[in-house]
């Protein structure tokens, strides 16, 4: 068909001149197409009378043949192809299917937020996951196992990571996924004093409200991190020394993941793999929060896109090492641009940049490349910097 | 180390500064340069004289002084008139910044598309053709340390030399292999076979290596052809079309926001607003409420589209092998 097409492309005579939408064309009826259905016709059969039947068919350029064929085949005829999930794929899936949810976050977006925030190997990422786990998952990913994914909220409870589930993550790359309410990560540092802002806030705010229109497509499961982050709290105080060098995790904090397994494992589709419990979104151990407030994140994502971000990251800044890049997603512009300014200001920051990524994709075809007749304008905006020292104890003059 | 190999490899606030680190000197968002810190090293820039005996010790991300010399009072002015500048960690992003340019590079917005669609994940195996300045590259080892590999391809030697050296300095040898071959007329070689997760191609033909790297890719593997020219895409396109399912392509871009801070001229206000929407290029940032006469100008903050943008880079086709069979 393609080989057919080729070929007629430079002496293509037809034209759409003696084409007219009286809607007579097609001699088959819905009921003829009906009967076919019943007998157990095949979509291809059914594709090939509609073609016989037509008696436009003949006269169509071979270019509107193949668009006719390709339509008829989608609607009689569909095919449905296994896919690998992966970042690209879940989230080309929920920008389609319910982008709400995600907080209209394109996958070229998503995909700009991993680099600025340079995640890679070993990395300590901190983030704020406010659509659905997309971004913890996916930075989940790009850390195989390595590193952490420290997932921080205000309030008391988290917000929620379900789509973590849709990554088909192993356990080793699940277990780097912890939960911390900022609260705690804040208290750590000796530098808490200024943020009233966000002692205000956890006041304030307390369960996160859902500002994002959700649309609930997918059966909510149960959040077992509520039950597990207090149990565990418990837990790790008690089995472990307090060490202060740690700097990977030690058995101990394998040992504690296992014993914890059964509590919130819910294996999702049982039968297939056994190994690939879900335990996402433990609290870190009281050592890992040492290490991070010695330490400093390696970088931080935000993408909290129905939050006012500017008090958010005035408090996330600090948690950073120096240095360390971080790139902030938002829906609107205006909270990015408050933030910016901010920053600018505070001078806690450098390299601050907004930007907009544009995505256009394209039908390429012999003599008939063009760009998609439709496309989707908006993918998100994202703020990215550097955060800096700005002690000025590097004065280098003697 | 541009990127980590083990935990204790990955810059930290307790990191400093060492001799032999390579440090990303920060003038400005849009001057930047790769300095390698050696004892008794001196930087000169616009900003004055810079002795690297200054950085040892201290963390990354702090802010240093020049010596003395800046000229035209040099950035803020800080101390005793001196000019500084901020040194930073080398990462991916600002290597592409600081790069030196032996060809046209990739730069952020098509690379981190072309790592997120090639499905990249620690423990890949990728190959590239051509080298080029390393842009690309440097990224894709990111993505598939720190067991992964880069297996790339240039057939310009100099060029292969030179981006070698760089990934050297970068401590990124143990992941990126750099060789000398036409990947065009000889395609990938023949030993590797089925080897590669993904394939990345940037050729002024990329339709001649298509099958070679058909061949050289995994079942399900991805492949990529970055070219300029919609011509190059069109038949790199026919030629995937054979034995590569899922041929999309698409086009990236960026637009940057400038953000300021002002108060526009009310509608029956005639006077001169000393804030407003002026093309003042780098306007001093004023504390909120600040504005002179005490007229209560309501201050905002505002922010429109960058004027300049890259209009094109290149068009960027993906495609999946086939799986035998289907």
């Amino acid at each position: 068909m393609q080989d057919a097409a080729d070929g007629h492309v430079q002496n293509e005579t037809r034209d759409n001149r003696s084409l007219v939408d009286n809607n007579t064309a097609q001699n088959l009826s819905s009921d003829d197409i009906e009967a076919m259905k019943r007998d157990g016709a095949s979509g291809d059969t059914i594709v090939e009378a509609l073609i016989a039947n037509s008696s436009t068919f003949g006269k169509k350029t071979v270019f509107s043949q193949e668009k006719y064929k390709l339509k008829k085949q989608k609607k009689y005829a569909p095919k449905v192809l296994l896919r690998r999930p992966s970042t690209r794929s879940i989230c080309e899936t929920y920008f389609k299917k319910s982008p709400a949810r995600i907080g209209f976050m394109r996958v070229d977006a998503l995909s700009l937020l991993l680099s600025m925030a340079n995640v890679g190997p070993y990395s300590d990422v901190l983030v704020v996951d406010m659509v659905g786990g997309l971004v913890v998952g996916a930075v989940a990913e790009r850390l195989g196992g390595t590193g952490y994914v420290c997932s921080t909220y205000l309030g008391s409870s988290p917000s929620s990571i379900d789509i973590i589930r849709m990554y088909n993550l192993s356990s080793d790359m699940t277990s780097r996924i912890v939960q911390a309410p900022l609260g705690d990560l804040c208290s750590l540092q000796n530098s808490f004093n200024a943020s009233s802002v966000l002692k205000d806030s956890i006041q304030a705010e307390g369960p996160e409200p859902n500002t994002v229109p959700v649309e609930n497509t997918e059966p909510s499961i149960p959040q077992p991190v509520d039950t597990t982050v207090s149990d565990e709290k418990v837990q790790s105080s008690e089995i472990q020394p307090t060490n202060i060098d740690i700097s990977e995790p030690t058995m101990d904090e394998q040992i504690n993941q296992d014993d914890n397994s059964s509590l919130d494992c819910k294996g999702n589709d049982g039968s297939s793999i056994a190994s690939k419990s879900l335990r996402a979104g433990k609290a870190p151990s009281p050592e890992r929060m040492k290490y991070w407030n010695e330490h400093g994140f390696s970088s931080l994502i935000v993408a909290a896109p129905g939050h006012e971000v500017e008090s958010f990251v005035a408090d996330l800044l600090p948690l950073l090492s120096y240095s360390a890049p971080f790139a902030i997603y938002h829906q609107y512009l205006q909270p990015l641009a408050a933030c910016m300014h901010s920053l600018q200001v505070s001078k806690t920051a450098i390299g601050l940049q907004i930007s907009e990524p544009w995505l256009r994709e394209y039908q390429v075809l012999p003599s008939r490349t063009h760009p998609h007749m439709q496309m989707n304008a908006f993918g998100g905006y994202i703020l990215s910097g550097i955060r800096i020292h700005n002690g000025d104890a590097c004065n280098g003059i003697q | 180390m541009m990127v980590p190999l083990n935990p204790s490899a990955k810059p930290t606030s307790q990191r400093r500064i060492a001799e032999g680190d390579t440090v990303v000197v920060y003038e400005r968002h849009d001057a930047m340069r790769a300095v390698a810190v050696r004892a008794g090293g001196v930087l000169q820039n616009r900003f004055g004289v810079f002795r690297h005996d200054d950085w040892l010790g201290r963390p990354f991300g702090c802010k240093v002084y020049s010596t003395g010399g800046g000229g035209g009072g040099g950035r803020g002015g800080g101390k005793a008139g001196a000019g500084f500048v901020h040194l930073l960690a080398p990462t991916p992003e600002l290597w592409t910044l600081v790069l030196s340019h032996r060809t046209q590079i990739l730069y952020i917005a098509d690379i981190s598309l072309v790592v997120a669609y090639l499905e990249l994940v620690p423990g890949c195996v990728v190959f590239e053709s051509g080298t080029g300045s390393g842009s690309l590259t440097t990224s894709l080892a990111r993505a598939v340390a720190p067991h992964g590999r880069v297996c790339t391809f240039d057939f310009h030697e100099q060029r292969a030399t030179s981006a070698r050296e760089d990934f050297e300095r970068n401590g990124l040898s143990s992941l990126i292999t750099v060789a000398v071959r036409d990947i065009q007329s000889e395609g990938f070689p023949e030993e590797q076979r089925g080897a590669a997760d993904a394939v990345f191609l940037d050729l002024p033909q990329p339709w001649l290596a298509i099958p070679s790297a058909g061949i050289t890719l995994k079942q399900d593997g991805v492949l990529c052809s970055f070219s300029p020219c919609i011509e190059q895409v069109q038949r790199a396109c026919e030629a995937m079309r054979s034995c590569f399912t899922d041929i999309r392509t698409f086009e990236i871009l960026l637009r940057t926001y400038e953000v300021r801070e002002g108060a526009l001229k009310g509608a029956t206000d005639n006077e001169e607003c000393n804030a407003g929407p002026l093309p003042q290029k780098r306007r001093r940032l004023l504390p909120p409420a600040k504005t002179l006469d005490g007229i209560q100008n309501s201050s905002s903050v505002m922010v429109r589209p960058c004027s300049t943008a890259k209009g094109h880079t290149g068009y960027l086709t993906f495609a999946r092998l086939r799986v035998h069979g289907s």
